[in-house]
């Protein structure tokens, strides 16, 4: 397969999602050259975190906790999910740029392959 | 340096609390990033299977020149076995636990991937305790 892979800042990858910027606006210019997507926190503590993005369909505190201790400083609620205000406090506290996505957990990372988002294995 | 802090078993909310702020004392004594991601990856894991599993326990994180050495002793139900626990998979977790994206038998697996030194002590009925013991990569003494 001919695939080109790009590294692309957060502000794109927003356009891209048509997300909702939650939390982290101010580090948008952040880049990103992986994701992974799961709604396993276990599975999430097992990647490396580096340039990752983490697509969920868990909308909970540890999704949040979960980056955080994997070093994960993007991660994207899908399905429109709702999204505590626990949770928009702890992404602030640890610069993690929170999105909500309209899309399903396929759609949403399905739309950053084709874009040239590298998956991670 | 000695910490501690306390669970309580089916606090979801606050499992992660201890390991959160774990991470930031590290990070002030200049640890490397890997190691820390080690140790709170670790901690995190057993704090949940804490909140998961039983009814209420300590933890004492201890860190010196040479590593990063946690206890995290709980009062509950314990492992009747602990070689079954160890295998990727096995879970008894509850549908509670698994909607908060755990509970699919990867808790202690990944605390054995991240730690140079596991022991897992467990008595039916009473409780359990994990040791982990986490070198450091660099130990700088003077810039601590």
């Amino acid at each position: 397969m001919h695939h080109k892979y790009w590294i692309m800042e957060l502000n794109r990858i927003v356009n891209i999602l048509d997300a909702k910027v939650l939390a982290g606006k101010d580090h948008l210019s952040r880049e990103v050259a992986h994701a992974f997507s799961s709604d396993l926190m276990s599975d999430v503590l097992t990647i490396p975190g580096k340039d990752v993005i983490l697509l969920t369909g868990l909308s909970n505190i540890h999704s949040l906790r979960a980056a955080e201790m994997a070093d994960i400083n993007q991660v994207a609620i899908v399905r429109n999910k709702p999204v505590s205000q626990e949770m928009i406090d702890l992404a602030e506290q640890n610069n993690i740029v929170l999105l909500s996505v309209d899309s399903s957990l396929f759609r949403a990372s399905g739309m950053l392959f084709s874009e040239g988002i590298k998956p991670l294995f | 340096m000695t910490l501690n802090y306390s669970i309580s078993g089916g606090d979801f909310a606050s499992a992660g609390n201890a390991s959160s702020a774990v991470k930031s004392i590290l990070k002030q004594l200049n640890i490397d990033n890997g190691t820390i991601k080690r140790v709170v990856i670790s901690l995190y894991e057993a704090e949940v299977n804490v909140a998961a599993h039983a009814d209420n326990g300590t933890i004492t994180v201890d860190i010196d020149n040479v590593s990063v050495k946690m206890v995290i002793c709980d009062s509950g139900p314990g492992i009747p076995d602990i070689e079954l626990a160890m295998k990727e998979g096995f879970s008894t977790a509850s549908a509670e636990v698994r909607e908060m994206g755990f509970g699919a038998g990867m808790g202690l697996p990944n605390i054995k991937r991240n730690c140079d030194l596991l022991n897992i002590k467990s008595i039916p009925g009473e409780g359990t305790e994990l040791n982990i013991e986490i070198l450091l990569n660099q130990a700088k003494p003077t810039e601590r």
